[in-house]
């Protein structure tokens, strides 16, 4: 097997895991709440939020990496952090792509159940808090798809995390990066195979996540 | 009329044509909607400064003319209500089992709620809003879409409710047999306004209102 013969191949693929993983947390804790919050309102309070987020769910994962680039880089706002070129780079830009994906998918799927869920449990005495609670136990099976969405997004975008990652080897190159790099090598043998290793990783993160949902059981 | 009074106790039975304001009647008394004008007062009190209003929500509990049961058991369907009020878990067990068994439904208590009839899930959902033993019960076309046996069912544990517990009752429905088989008083609403209100056999024997009289004797009101 292609990986068996390179030993940075398992770091790479751990750095990947690790960076994607983290930015789908991150993009999970604030985009469930959220887009729980934006579903729960009238559609017509929060035309333009949504609006906003719907057009940055197809955002060019470039531009958030020149954007990010920017912020974190000598000159910038937050150039002191000396963040450019670190895997923390890289996972602040993954968050931002896998964001309004999280929250946008968690909105519609929360917006098509709320009403009749939010008047059940009001009637019954829930609190607001639990009214949300309810909401997003009722909706779950739609929002582990916001969050597979999310890290589909997110493991498998090579623009970003190259501009900002710089795919320095054993430091932040990471899988999508590597492919890149062994393709204009000419080394379309270690390119495949990490290709398949990718498509093997979401497959499995897939399986974990579709058995969370609990719709095996219906 | 611009002035309706529901007495503690009482089965009420909400009548009108369709688009008449039953449900957002309903809707209002149960705090689901904020009224864009006037006032409802609870025991005296305006529901609007009432605080905390979580207490005055839970005094009362609402079915739905389409129940909505929630992803989970039959079991946990009916045990919500109590859970959110923090009640220990043997006393929900007990309770829930106790409903259950009234509602004729303690062999599904497993089953996964989803997969019930409809006339089941409309018992669960009377099950859940009587376990809370709410001082108002609030149904809106609670049996329009079940068979006659079911109908029979749900009837009898409303009025079982009213006689054993007191719970006020105020139900919506098309049905003027039902208001008649089990209203203490009638409340007919017309475009909005009550129209009239009295006890079930004045209005049903001699009604005041010309559009009163037009529906309980089966005429189309429009």
């Amino acid at each position: 097997m292609v990986i068996s013969r390179d030993p940075a191949m398992m770091d790479i693929i751990k750095l990947s895991l690790q960076v994607s993983g983290l930015a789908v947390v991150l993009a999970a804790l604030l985009g469930i709440p959220l887009g729980t919050c934006l579903g729960m309102r009238p559609a017509r309070q929060v035309r333009w939020p949504a609006l906003i987020i719907y057009t940055f769910m197809g955002l060019p994962p470039v531009l958030v990496g020149l954007l990010v680039y920017l912020l974190l880089s000598a000159q910038g706002p937050f150039g002191v952090l000396k963040l450019l070129y670190s895997p923390t780079a890289m996972v602040i830009a993954q968050t931002v792509l896998a964001l309004p994906i999280v929250t946008g998918l968690t909105m519609v799927a929360v917006r098509s159940k709320d009403r009749e869920i939010r008047d059940t449990a009001l009637s019954l005495g829930a609190s607001g808090w639990q009214v949300a609670l309810k909401v997003i136990r009722e909706t779950r099976v739609a929002i582990v798809g916001a969050v597979v969405a999310g890290m589909g997004r997110a493991l498998a975008e090579v623009g970003a995390v190259m501009m900002v990652g710089g795919n320095i080897e054993g430091k932040t190159r990471v899988m999508t990066t590597a492919i890149v790099l062994e393709t204009r090598r000419g080394n379309f043998e270690m390119a495949i195979g990490l290709g398949m290793v990718l498509l093997t990783l979401a497959f499995i993160v897939n399986v974990i996540l579709y058995r969370l949902q609990g719709v095996h059981r219906d | 009329m611009d002035r309706l009074s529901l007495s503690e106790g009482q089965i009420y039975g909400v009548m009108g044509p369709s688009g008449a304001g039953k449900s957002t009647l309903l809707r209002l008394l149960n705090l689901l909607d904020e009224p864009t004008a006037g006032r409802i007062l609870y025991r005296g009190r305006d529901t609007a400064r009432y605080r905390p209003r979580l207490e005055l929500r839970r005094r009362m509990a609402m079915v739905f003319q389409k129940p909505v049961l929630f992803d989970g058991t039959v079991f946990e369907n009916v045990a919500y209500g109590l859970r959110l009020r923090g009640l220990p878990g043997r006393e929900v067990r007990r309770k829930v089992a106790e409903n259950l068994r009234a509602v004729g439904l303690e062999h599904l208590a497993k089953e996964r709620a989803r997969t019930l009839s409809g006339g089941e899930a409309q018992r669960v959902a009377l099950a859940r809003a009587l376990i809370l033993e709410p001082d108002v019960l609030l149904l809106d076309e609670p049996t329009s879409n079940l068979d006659p046996q079911n109908v029979a069912l749900l009837e009898e544990l409303i009025r079982n409710a009213n006689s054993r517990m007191g719970t006020t009752v105020i139900l919506v429905t098309h049905n003027v047999f039902q208001a008649r088989r089990l209203a203490d008083r009638v409340v007919f609403l017309y475009e909005g306004r009550v129209v009239e209100e009295g006890a079930a056999a004045e209005v049903f024997s001699s009604p005041r209102d010309e559009r009163t009289r037009a529906f309980v004797h089966g005429d189309m009101v429009y």
